[in-house]
């Protein structure tokens, strides 16, 4: 087997000493390593989504970063998104407006909209289909997706800004 | 507090929103292995030996197996439709002296950590003498493994059905058409892949398998069956299921060899593939040939329809045996009265991945194959396509209808439907003749646009029956126990509404536990829009042999009659006013005695057939092939709404894999059987962008008489009919009547019928 390298990662503020390979994906890291499961893996080349993750804010593919990389820098999962028991926006959006069937896509799709609504909250609702056309989904068929989003989006940009 | 009817947020959402989930992958045990399959690398050929010695000489590495490790297990089962003639043609968990497909497994690496198993995956040779494959399904049938299985060729069944005096339909035709077209080879692709945890506990004996999905306790049943394990020796827990839609949790040689290595290794295995895999190994689907003659009147009316379909059906027969060729069959003559019909199923393999079920199995291929062919009526005989539907649709004073065949062991009687008021209602919410104005006057600006229209009749609620069990404790919360199966589309919400309504709790209360084989000695599972029908109905039995119970008992403490007493609110309360007692308080009292429980099964001897209307409007650019749906409508009779937010769900989830095959979605091949479309950068689902707001009719008109709910399946209805409006809309929008005959509509085909093909 290859050397690992120890190293700590910052997810949701909490920090992880791990001992890795180098060639380990940052979204294998999180769920064996971490324990942090919530983040999936749909399909491992980077097109579906499902393993989106905020690294330094901006939403990230974690099945195409290794865990090395994301050292020193700050991870956010969809572990980290719910406010103790009160959910994030885009949750309660997302559960009102049956915005998820298997929920497989789910972790993907919230940390994506986190990610880019929190860099520009004024996103135009085309705006908003227009970067949710990079997740995939199979069970919804979108339309509560970009319900959902749209609707938080607004619950959102209503909120006094910090 | 009313609960059937009422769109409710569901009540499994939360642990999916917050990471919670428990989906295969996020299974552990400690020290498990990971097993890795080594597939083989060519479409057909003799295997000449493996060789595992570098492999197994990596650190970490802690077994190998090839098909002589597993010699003494038996090839995988079927689960239904299965022919003793079909026996040959069954799947190794390991191939044995050929390989049949790219993809088919060959040997399995155990190891301490994924990343080693699949290193040694590579190292692992297989020798294997490369032959010509066999990939053209309507070519004549070769032989299916030369010096095996002497003469047995690669076509294992046909199916034959009929009904009506064909002969004298044609001989008083006016005139005959005909028809082929094609249904390209596409399958449900869950955004989970497949995968799972077998763990042997020592101490009791039992082994359970972790990342069970769609019918658990069958697959409890033939993985004991294949391993020789008594009864009480295997059990099989669900988890969440991320998407079924037919091909997952079908039994496949990776979950027997879990289970087997689990007990032979001494050590708990997991095993998630990855994407590659997923797309060459779980089931294809689709993938028919249909050649059809109609014999009509100068209405347009069918006298009779003779039918010859092939199915390819990949390398291996699986455990769906004849299933989908049989369905494609029944369900071929649609919505249509059509007196006189024969059909012949040809079900033919090829050296491509083996194919079983995708939602609507049979029928989002026959659905575009008739209603193609309608089109292709109406254009023979210069008619308009809607006129030559609306006279050959069942009238809804002719219900129940009895077809005069069967599929899957059951006679195809049409329970009810009002075809023709379902037609004029999607008509009506299109404003068809006003629509149909205004799209001609924009293809007259040179736009290319165009509507179609198609009419199935679908099935759902497939027997034999399903068992429920519900309790209630002390502290008055509900728990259902049953043993059909979630895949994601609202199991627990809906089962725990109709329980709700019953007795009259509040449905935060109630918990649903499904999937598990170790709590409920049935199940039937999650497949053939069956739940809501089937376990449905057994919670509503269940409930009311709860509520009976409950009054009974409340009427002695509270010294009155049942009549007197009704549930409301989580509580027994008197009728009119006074008396009342907790509900959890009536179950305590019944502590000693067995509790306050309920038990239901519904057994169904028939299925009951819901039906709708596709409505797709689309606009074709003519420089780049590009399509685009302007406007899709569905109108389907569901009998009864028991939450119409999640049947929207299911149709517009159902319509979007839809588009999907009937656009984007295809396992090509090339010459040599390679599998071109391995990768989501090949195999194009649809993003947001390539689906639109599909919108829904959703009607209860014709409730079904064969359950006690009155409910048909909703999960089908939405893709059914997608590649037959699609078709007829780029048709129109083209101004080429028939010109699609084949699905996926790519650039690359509609390239063809715009400018022919290239020299």
């Amino acid at each position: 087997m290859a050397s690992k390298i120890n190293i700590d990662l910052a997810v949701n503020g909490t920090s992880h000493a791990v001992s890795i390979e180098p060639r380990r994906t940052l979204a294998d890291v999180l769920r064996d390593d971490c324990g942090l499961t919530g983040t999936h893996i749909g399909c491992e080349h980077g097109v579906c989504g499902a393993c989106t993750v905020l690294v330094d804010d901006k939403p990230v593919r974690s099945c195409l970063m290794f865990g090395v990389q994301a050292e020193g820098k700050a991870i956010r999962t969809v572990e980290g998104l719910a406010n103790g028991d009160t959910l994030h926006p885009l949750q309660q959006a997302f559960w009102e407006n049956h915005g998820l069937q298997c929920g497989f896509c789910t972790p993907g799709f919230l940390m994506l909209s986190a990610g880019v609504l929190e860099q520009n909250p004024d996103m135009s609702d085309d705006e908003i289909r227009d970067v949710l056309s990079s997740n995939l989904c199979r069970c919804t068929g979108y339309q509560n997706i970009v319900k959902a989003v749209q609707i938080a989006a607004r619950e959102l940009r209503a909120r006094p800004r910090v | 507090m009313s609960y059937i009817g009422r769109s409710l947020r569901r009540i499994e959402d939360r642990p999916l929103l917050l990471g919670k989930g428990s989906f295969a992958a996020d299974c552990n045990a400690p020290g498990h292995l990971h097993m890795r399959v080594v597939r083989s690398p060519v479409a057909f050929g003799r295997i000449l030996g493996v060789e595992t010695a570098e492999a197994a000489a990596l650190e970490g590495v802690a077994a190998i197996w090839t098909a002589d490790d597993v010699a003494g297990l038996p090839p995988i089962d079927f689960r239904q439709m299965g022919l003793e003639r079909l026996a040959p043609y069954r799947q190794w968990v390991l191939a044995r002296h050929y390989v049949r497909y790219v993809g088919d497994p060959v040997a399995v690496v155990f190891a301490v950590d994924p990343y080693v198993a699949e290193d040694a995956a590579d190292l692992v040779f297989c020798d294997i003498e490369e032959l010509a494959p066999q990939l053209d399904a309507t070519a004549e049938p070769v032989t299916f493994m030369p010096d095996i299985h002497l003469g047995l060729l690669s076509e294992p069944a046909v199916i034959r059905r009929g009904y009506g005096d064909l002969d004298a339909a044609f001989a008083a035709a006016h005139k005959i058409v005909a028809l082929e077209v094609k249904v390209g080879r596409h399958t449900g692709v869950p955004l989970e892949t497949r995968g799972g945890l077998a763990v042997h506990d020592a101490d009791t004996d039992v082994l359970t398998l972790y990342g069970a999905a769609k019918v658990p306790h069958y697959n409890r049943d033939a993985i004991s069956r294949m391993l020789g394990l008594a009864p009480g020796r295997l059990e099989l827990s669900e988890g969440h299921v991320g998407g079924g839609f037919g091909i997952r949790g079908e039994l496949y040689p990776e979950d027997v060899l879990l289970c087997a290595a689990a007990l032979r290794l001494r050590r708990p295995v997991k095993w998630i593939e990855d994407r590659k895999e997923h797309l060459l190994a779980a089931n294809h689907s689709r993938d028919q040939v249909y050649r059809l003659h109609a014999a009509v009147d100068q209405r347009g009316f069918i006298l009779g329809l003779k039918a010859e379909v092939f199915t390819d059906q990949g390398a291996y027969v699986r455990t769906h045996g004849t299933t989908v060729t049989d369905l494609s069959a029944a369900m071929l003559p649609g919505p249509y009265v059509i007196p006189a019909y024969s059909v012949e199923g040809h079900i033919r393999l090829t050296n491509k991945t083996p194919a079983g079920t995708y939602r609507a199995p049979g029928r989002y291929e026959s659905t575009f194959a008739r209603e193609r062919l309608i089109d292709r009526i109406a254009t023979e005989l210069a008619l308009a396509p809607v006129e030559v539907r609306r006279v050959n649709l069942i009238a809804a004073e002719a219900m129940p209808f009895d077809r005069g065949i069967e599929t899957l062991g059951t006679a195809v009687v049409y329970d009810s439907g009002k075809y023709r008021d379902l037609l004029e209602r999607v008509l009506d919410r299109l404003s068809y003749d006003r629509l149909q104005a205004e799209l001609a006057a924009r293809r007259d600006r040179g736009e290319h646009v165009g509507l179609g229209i198609a009419c199935f009749v679908e099935k759902s609620g497939l027997g034999p029956q399903d068992l429920v069990r519900i309790k209630v404790d002390g502290r008055g919360t509900v728990a259902i126990v049953t043993g059909v199966a979630s895949v994601g589309q609202g199991v627990e919400t809906v089962l725990a509404q109709i329980c709700a309504e019953t007795i009259g709790i509040p449905i935060e209360r109630i918990s649903v536990i499904h999937g598990q084989t170790d709590r409920i000695e049935i199940g039937f599972g999650a497949f053939a829009s069956r739940v809501t029908v089937m376990a449905g109905s057994a919670v509503k039995i269940a409930s009311e042999a709860l509520r009976d119970r409950a009054l009974e008992t409340a009427a002695k403490l509270l010294q009155t009659s049942p009549d007197a007493l009704r549930l409301s609110g989580g509580m027994v309360e008197a009728v009119g006013g006074g008396a009342s007692l907790p509900l959890g308080d009536v179950a305590l009292h019944l502590e000693g005695a067995g509790g306050l429980t309920g038990e239901g099964r519904f057994v169904a001897g028939h299925m009951t057939y819901p039906y709708g209307v596709h409505a797709a409007q689309v606009k074709v650019d003519p420089s780049t092939c590009a399509i685009t749906i302007e406007r899709y409508l569905i109108g389907y009779d569901v009998g009864r709404a028991i939450n119409p937010m999640l049947i929207e769900g299911q149709i517009v989830g159902a319509a979007a894999q839809g588009i999907g095959g009937a656009l984007l979605e295809e396992f090509v091949y090339d010459e040599n059987g390679q599998p071109l479309a391995a990768s989501f950068a090949d195999y194009l689902m649809p993003t947001c962008h390539e689906v639109p707001a599909i919108e829904v009719l959703l009607r209860e008109d014709a409730p079904s008489p064969l359950n006690p709910l009155g409910v048909k399946g909703a999960g089908e209805a939405g893709i059914n009919a997608v590649g037959a409006a699609l078709a007829a809309a780029i048709d129109a929008a083209l101004q080429r009547p028939g010109a699609v005959t084949q699905l996926p509509i790519t650039p690359a085909r509609l390239h063809r019928i715009l400018r022919g093909p290239q020299s």
